[in-house]
């Protein structure tokens, strides 16, 4: 019963988490929370990554997945610090506010 | 020993309950709860994947620190006004139009594209563990390896110039009043 599916079940769950991260992108407003999507996604990714190595036996996409991680937590420290320079600047969280080239 | 398959069913549909869950709620520290849940709920996806050196790392980088992270500049910024302006014209409909296109194209592609053949049932001894990921970083990997450690460095010292500049401009700007 073990390894009863085929990779492509996998692919599909991540296709669906990749596409729910997608409409948190387009459609929240809220910038913090278009962060927290753009990570959902690349996790789905992820997910995706892994079950490519299992299905080949490769060790590899796994190692893909440790690059990516270190790409997201380097991602989340820079936009969270311009989240909070934003704030700063314009006293607000919108992604819609943020419409002026000068601070 | 349970199925693969059953806990794939299982853990995958909590997972994307999860998911919409982070995605539809309107307080951003909501928002961060399901993130940890749909983080360590990935973090069982990869231990189903034998991938147990991995689901130690999300469970530290993701559901540790990313999302410290996260909780911090919630609490720092507050719950913020939300804007009433009203955004590009038609640009809900458009952005649900290209979702459902991206996600059906996604889907025929894997459906299409990817084997059907069942992942196989037997695989190296010892496959993903931090004994086996650690010897192929620290011999195929080592150049990237190197390069991430120095992207690392960059974005620590971004992310500090960022959150600072702004700070002592005001300051400055203060003093000048």
């Amino acid at each position: 019963m073990n390894g009863a599916l085929p990779l492509s079940s996998w692919l599909l769950l991540t296709t669906l988490l990749f596409v729910i991260g997608a409409a948190g992108v387009l459609l929240r407003r809220n910038i913090i929370i278009v962060l927290m999507s753009v990570e959902l996604m690349l996790n789905a990714v992820n997910i995706a990554l892994v079950a490519a190595a299992r299905a080949h036996g490769q060790i590899d996409g796994q190692l893909f997945v440790f690059f990516s991680l270190t790409v997201a937590a380097a991602e989340v420290a820079v936009g969270l610090a311009l989240v909070v320079t934003i704030y700063r600047s314009l006293g607000r969280t919108d992604v819609d506010d943020i419409n002026v080239l000068h601070g | 020993m349970i199925a693969e398959s059953l806990l794939f069913y299982i853990v995958g549909a909590l997972t994307i309950l999860t998911a919409l869950g982070m995605v539809t709620s309107r307080n951003p520290v909501h928002a961060a709860l399901w993130m940890v849940s749909n983080f360590g709920l990935t973090a069982i996806l990869y231990l189903v994947l034998h991938a147990p050196f991995l689901a130690a790392v999300q469970v530290i980088v993701y559901a540790g620190a990313i999302m410290v992270l996260f909780l911090f500049v919630v609490m720092l910024l507050g719950a913020s006004a939300v804007s009433s302006r009203e955004p590009i014209v038609g640009h809900r409909p458009l952005a649900v139009a290209g979702l459902v296109a991206l996600g059906g194209l996604l889907s025929w592609a894997v459906t299409r594209g990817a084997s059907s053949a069942l992942l196989p049932p037997e695989l190296p001894e010892g496959f993903g563990s931090p004994a086996d990921v650690g010897q192929a970083l620290f011999s195929h990997w080592v150049l990237p390896f190197e390069w991430v450690s120095l992207m690392l460095l960059v974005a620590l010292v971004g992310a500090v110039m960022i959150a600072r500049f702004k700070r002592t401009k005001r300051e400055g700007e203060e003093v000048g009043q």
